[in-house]
Order: C-alpha cells, then structure tokens, then sequence
C-alpha cells in the first residue's frame, strides 16, 4: 500500500474538531478553558468572529451552556467543548436542553479523572457519564471519533443529527486525540467516508426561534404542551416523555455507525472506539499477519447502543475482547447483548497510557 | 410619546395570578406591562427570560415570548438570546434566591454588557420552598432555616451589579408609583440593566418577621441603600462592542492547515519512534514538528505528541515523535528507538522511558548528560565543530540536523525544506543557519 505522492496536512484534533464545527454553520460558540479542550475553544473564539459568527468565554461552564441554549433559541447553530470536568457543570443545563429540544453539540476531551485526575492525560472514563449525565436518563446522541479526518467528518455529522433529534450530541473525544499533530491525508479531510446520510428534516414537530413578527413561543424546562405551555395533566406528561425517549430510542437504525472488520471464519471479536481502536487495527493486522483469524468492530455511535450492528458482528463469535481506557464502561454494553457463552474480555488501562496492539494481542493469546 | 398597540400586555385569559394574597409579584408584573405598553413593542419582538421560584411562574401571564429555564441561570439565557437577535427586547425576572445562587452570572452579566434588563424580585427569602433564607435576607430574621435569627450579612444586590460595571443600576419597590417608568428608563439603557425591586413575601417572611411595607422602607434606610437611579453610566454594549470585533477579524484569513507536498521519499520499512527531551526555552517541540514535517514531505507518516509543565519556561519540555512508512495507528510510545538527551529536566522526565529501552535502541546525549540506567546504546550528541558556537542559539535544531544525518529516515534536505514551509522567515533563517554547518 503507498500512501506517497499525496498532500499531507499536519493537524490535531482540536483545529480538526473546529473545522468540522464551522464548515457545519456553527455560529455560535462559548465555553470555558479546560485541557484537553481549551485549544477547540481558541480555535472558535479567533474564527467565529471572522465569518459573523460569535464566539465566547464565559464566567464558568454552567454559563456557556446558558449561552448556547438561549442563542439556539434565537435560532444560532450553537457548540461547546469541555472535559470531563466541565461536563459535570454542564448537568443540568445538558437536561435542560433534552428538555427544551434545542440543538446543541458538545465535544468531550476526555481527561484521566476522577476530579481533576492526571491532569492532562488521555482517557476514555466519560462513555457513560456522557450517557447518564442528567436527570432523568433521556438519551442522547455520542458518537465517537477514532482519528483526525474522523473528527472533522464526524463533528460535521453531529450538527445534522442535533438538528435532526433537536437533541444534545457530544463528540467523544480525548486528549490524545484532540492535541497530538499528525501527518494526514488531505484527500481524507476533504472527502467525507461513505457514511449513511442524516434527513435533513427534523422529527416531530420543533419550535421555531425566537424572532420579531414571528409566531410567540414559549420555551420552558417545565413539562409542557407541544406549543410550550406549562403543563401537569399526567397525560400529557407521560406522552411527551415517552416520545422524548422514542425519539432517539427509535431511530437507532439510523443514527448508527460503525466500522466493521470481519474476517471469515473467526470466533474473536475485538470491539472499541475512539483512541483505543486505532491499537485495536494494529493489533489486528498483527494477528492476521501471524495466521490468525480476528474480527473487529469499531463503534462510531456509542450512544444509542448500535444494538443489531453489534448482535450481527457477534454471531458465531465465542470470545469479545474491548480495549478502552476505563474500567470497562463499554464492556456492560456488550455484555447485557452477548450470550452468556460468550467470553468478554476486556482490556483496560488508567495509568495514563495508552493501550497497546501488544497487551490486546496478549489479551488475545490470553 | 410611543402610540401604544397593545392595551396590557398580560395574557388576561391565564389570570388571576396564582401568588399568594397579598403578594407583590403582581404589582411588578402589572408594572411590567405597562412600562411595556409605554413603549409600545410588539410582543414578538420581547422575551421575558423567568428563573425559578414564585416569579418564574409569570412567564405565563404575558403575552410576548418566553423562557422558563433553571434556577440562577436566567441571565445566561438572556445574555444568549440577546447575542444572537439583538432585535429582541431581553427581560429577566428573577428572585433574590436566583441572585443568590446565579450571583457569580449577576455581576458577570454587568461585566459582559449584553443589552438586557433584569428585574430583581426581592422579597428576602424563598416563597416557593417554604420560607428559607435567601442572599438578602436582613440579619437576625427568622425564616424556616433561621429559626433562631440570621447570622449571614445580607447581599446588596443592586451594589453588586454597580461595582461590576452595571451601567444601569437602581433599587425600587413594588409600590413605587413610578415603576413602570423606571423599567422603561432600564429597558432604554443600552447595555445592562438592573432594577433590584424590594417585594413583600406575604406567606413567610412578611409573618415571621412582622415586616410590612412600613419596616421594608425603615430597613432600607437603616441599611442606607437608598431608592431610585444608583448608577447610570454609559459604554458599549456587549453588542457594539462586538461588532466592532467581528468588523477587524472579517479582514483576517480563515484558518487554514498546513499542507504539505510529499517531494522526497524514504525507504524505512517500520516505524521508529523518536524521544526529544529538554527544558522550556530550548525549542524541543519546535524541533520535533521539523522531524516530524521532514519525514511527511517524504512521504512518511507521523504523529507528534508534546508534553511540558503547565508553566512555562521553566521545567521539561518533551517531544514524541512517530515516524511510520505506513499511517500512524498507535502513536502512544512505551518504548522508544531513539531517544536524544539535551537538558537535566528532559532526561529526568524519561528517565521511565529510557529505562525500557533494549540495546538495539540508542541514546543521544548532550555533554554532561550521558550514564543513562538503561541498556540501550548510548552515544554522544557529536555536532559539527564549527557548530558549536550554536548550541547555545538553538541546540534543538541542531539535534534535529543530526538525528537526520545518523538515522538516514529522510534526506536532510527534506529536513530544511520543512524548516522554510513551517517556520517564520526569520527563525528559518538562523535554522538553515544552523544546519549549514552539517553539509
């Protein structure tokens, strides 16, 4: 395979997150300076304001996400980033905005916590954080980048489906990813993979921004009507949180996206994500090269659990092994869908290091 | 005089109002409508912004636009909506319990200078949970979480605001007379604006502490926070104020990444991954992206990973760099092949990793640096003798240049072109300088 005679950009994470985030209409942006993110941060505060857009910091976290989601309901294309930490201040704003059915994309750059933990080193320690992060349990979109070129692609992708859900959708990110320099292919940031596409139309019924002469809205973190009345006939209650539920647990089918990698005859599967199924691939061309049959499995959309891409990579596997650099957040996922005969495996690392191809090849020899 | 299109701008359908008897909440609201049919705006271009507690039940009873969203937060929201459709008319109702716990949003919004109003509905303690003490709660009163008296010192809200670059600031009651004036005077003010309006709590703080209208005026003169227009002052708003940003940055250039050509070539078959380690103040990250930028102009793969204190110029400054005929897949580095020594900070830093090095990895060292515990092969870091005069210019460049020249992964003159594409004309020139002396 040569990759020579190509033009070669030298970028990270976060100017690739940035640009996925502009080229997408963002126009508006606040956040608070946090590594491994703060780099996202001065990428969009500098070009926002070059294209009309605005773009600021404030006080603290709780804040900037007040700022999204009041310009998203003056009509702005909004974003943020933050890490682990500031995601615990974005809590109740991320239900309110589950709530209020804005759009809104947050990039997370996962940091070794608890608290303020290694700081900074990279780590995958808020997959179910991001999940479960607010009152209530709604869900919410994740999806979760492997590389460079991903980041741009599927950060763009995370501003159609937020439109689409009128829902949060983070981008699971870390700090490795975000903040070390790679050589890339410029084909790669240019073209977009061949990823199923997102409606434009959003589902269900949205409220239109604010805007003078236009239709009077009311928004409100209360239960409410579909035009935004305050509400408490239990009716109506539970009929909306039903479909606050439905809207993306229905949908699964189409917010999933993954990357399969299966070989014939193979009963292992490796599945990961993010910065870890990149030693996932090595690993992986490792084994094969030494005569092994292997699978892979590599999740873009963590959240909703792509659940039938998953159940189909493991028929007639007896053996999962998850690399992820937590105590095993994703494993519980593939556990509750795996038969019970199947081995799970997991690989995991909260030492500041990354996973290498060598400890999942040596999980792999067991 | 403004003709008027609305007669009140309360939604009569929704009332009576849901407050307690006696409460002032109405009276401000009513005070609200009329300031709002003084100026005779169209509902659809006003927001009234309610936090959480008694008053952020009054979204309901208006007839405009509203949000109803967390409690302490409601400034935050204001301030977005406003920033993203200046045509919109921003009110923020909130209470003193929203004050209190969105107070560091209060005086941040007077900073920030986003043109909104906020109507401060101070009746000392929180209505809606029971009566508990609230930020303004006057000393010694008795409320459900001060049984025997407040010992906390009562918070000025209205002085807040004023010291924090409120350019509108005034404290009112409910019963003033002129009240819808004053909101119009606030809601003219282009910029921030804030009107703290003592309220009474009929249900707790008003019985538990005899406090009528009679001992809110004896109080707000006891404590000399006198009523009326505090401060008035003006300055850009956040709005002007940007535009004027967004005017300068529209003349710059877009970001844009660096791209490189990939002209020379490379025949390594497998990655190797290199290890510079120094202090601040050396370029150790600077000479890493040159490796790195060399070996991608020709045709390699790399990634580039810097690590240094938080602070700066001082302590180690570490750069790892993966330099891979195929794409970079795991760019993490247990284990380096090559590791180049340049400071005491740098050695300490990966001192875990030059540990785990094997003998078919080598260690290059600057003077004084040598000894390494580990069993790689170590060598000195022998510059050109006309060069070094430079170590001390920019030793890091130097280091690059002879990496280059003794590993043979890229031709040299792949290194200097990188410096001419990544680097400022002035600092490439004292490189190409630099790495003159290697040919």
């Amino acid at each position: 395979m040569s990759h020579n005679n190509q033009r070669r950009e030298m970028i990270d994470g976060a100017a690739a997150i940035a640009r996925g985030a502009l080229d997408a209409g963002c126009n508006f942006y606040a956040g608070y300076p946090i590594t491994p993110a703060s780099e996202i941060l001065t990428h969009m505060l500098r070009e926002l304001p070059k294209v009309g857009g605005i773009g600021l910091q404030g006080e603290d976290e709780i804040s900037s996400l007040g700022h999204c989601i009041g310009a998203a309901t003056a009509g702005a294309t909004v974003f943020t980033a933050t890490s682990g930490p500031g995601l615990s201040l974005y809590s109740e704003n991320i239900g309110l905005a589950i709530m209020m059915e804005v759009p809104l994309v947050i990039a997370i750059s996962q940091r070794l916590g608890p608290s303020t933990g290694a700081a900074t080193a990279s780590a995958q320690g808020d997959i179910q954080f991001m999940r479960w992060c607010t009152s209530g349990g709604y869900p919410v979109i994740v999806l979760s980048p492997t590389n460079i070129p991903e980041s741009y692609h599927l950060t763009n992708r995370a501003f159609k489906l937020a439109k689409r859900f009128r829902s949060p959708v983070f981008i699971a990110t870390d700090k490795e990813t975000v903040m070390t320099t790679e050589s890339v292919a410029e084909s790669e940031m240019l073209n977009a993979p061949n990823w199923p596409a997102i409606l434009d139309e959003p589902v269900d019924k949205p409220l239109d921004p604010y805007q003078k002469n236009g239709t009077i809205h009311h928004y409100t973190g209360s239960s409410h009507t579909e035009e935004g009345h305050i509400t408490k006939d239990p009716e109506i209650i539970a009929e909306f949180n039903e479909r606050l539920k439905n809207k993306i647990g229905d949908q699964v089918d189409e917010i999933a996206l993954v990357k399969t990698d299966l070989q014939e005859g193979a009963d292992t599967l490796i599945i990961s994500y993010g910065v870890s199924a990149r030693s996932m691939e090595t690993a992986v061309n490792q084994l094969r090269d030494q005569g092994e049959k292997v699978s892979a499995l590599t999740v873009y959309s963590l959240w909703p659990v792509p659940e039938m891409k998953i159940l189909g990579c493991l028929k007639g596997i007896k053996r999962v092994i998850i690399p992820e650099m937590n105590h095993g957040q994703y494993r519980h996922e593939i556990e509750r869908l795996a038969n019970e005969n199947v081995d799970l495996i997991g690989v995991n690392r909260v030492d500041t290091f990354l996973i290498t191809p060598e400890e999942i090849i040596e999980a792999y020899y067991g | 005089m403004v003709e008027p299109i609305l007669d009140t701008y309360i939604a009569e359908e929704n009332l009576p109002y849901e407050f307690c008897p006696g409460c002032s909440h109405g009276k401000v609201l009513g005070a609200l409508s009329n300031s709002l049919k003084q100026q005779g705006l169209d509902p659809s271009e006003v927001v009234i912004v309610t936090d959480i507690g008694c008053v952020g039940l009054s979204d309901k009873y208006f007839v405009t636009h509203a949000f109803h969203g967390l409690h302490g937060r409601a400034i935050t929201y204001a301030s977005g909506i406003k920033m993203q459709n200046p045509e919109l008319t921003v009110i923020v109702l909130i209470g003193d319990g929203g004050c209190g716990i969105g107070g560091y949003h209060l005086l941040n919004a007077a900073r920030l200078n986003t043109d909104i109003t906020v109507l401060v509905f101070n009746n000392f303690n929180f209505g809606m949970t029971g009566g508990q003490h609230s930020v303004t709660t006057p000393l010694d009163s008795i409320t459900a979480t001060t049984t025997l008296g407040s010992t906390d010192a009562p918070m000025d809200i209205a002085g807040t605001a004023k010291v924090n670059g409120g350019g509108f600031v005034a404290r009112a009651t409910a019963f003033d007379k002129d009240l819808p004036d004053m909101i119009t005077k606030a809601m003219h003010h282009d910029g921030f604006a804030l009107i703290d309006i003592w309220e009474l709590c009929t249900a707790y703080y008003v019985v538990r502490n005899d406090f009528g209208r009679k001992e809110m005026m004896g109080y707000m003169d006891s404590m000399n926070m006198e009523s009326g227009i505090l401060q008035e002052t003006e300055r850009p708003s956040f709005q002007t104020s940007y535009k004027g940003i967004q005017e300068q940055a529209s003349k710059q250039k877009p970001m844009s990444g660096l791209v490189l050509d990939t002209n020379f070539s490379s025949d390594i078959e497998k990655p190797v991954r290199i290890v510079l380690a120094g202090a601040a103040g050396q370029k150790v990250v600077s000479a890493g992206n040159l490796l790195a930028s060399a070996a991608t102009l020709s045709g390699l793969w790399t990634s580039r990973r810097a690590d240094f204190p938080i602070t700066i110029q001082t302590g180690f400054s570490v750069a790892e760099i993966v330099i891979s005929p195929e794409p970079v897949l795991y760019s993490g580095i247990i284990k380096p092949d090559v590791a180049a020594l340049i400071a005491p900070e740098g050695k300490a830093k990966i001192a875990r990793l030059t540990k785990t090095m094997e003998e078919s990895d080598t260690i290059y060292f600057a003077d004084g640096l040598g000894d390494v515990d580990s069993p790689a092969n170590q060598l000195p870091l022998e510059f050109p003798e006309s060069a070094k005069k430079e170590v001390h210019k920019n030793i890091s460049a130097l280091t690059a240049g002879y990496l280059t020249k003794q590993l043979n992964l890229f031709p040299f003159e792949a290194l200097q072109e990188a410096v001419r594409q990544i680097q400022k004309p002035k600092i490439a020139e004292i490189n190409l300088g630099i790495l003159a002396h290697f040919e």
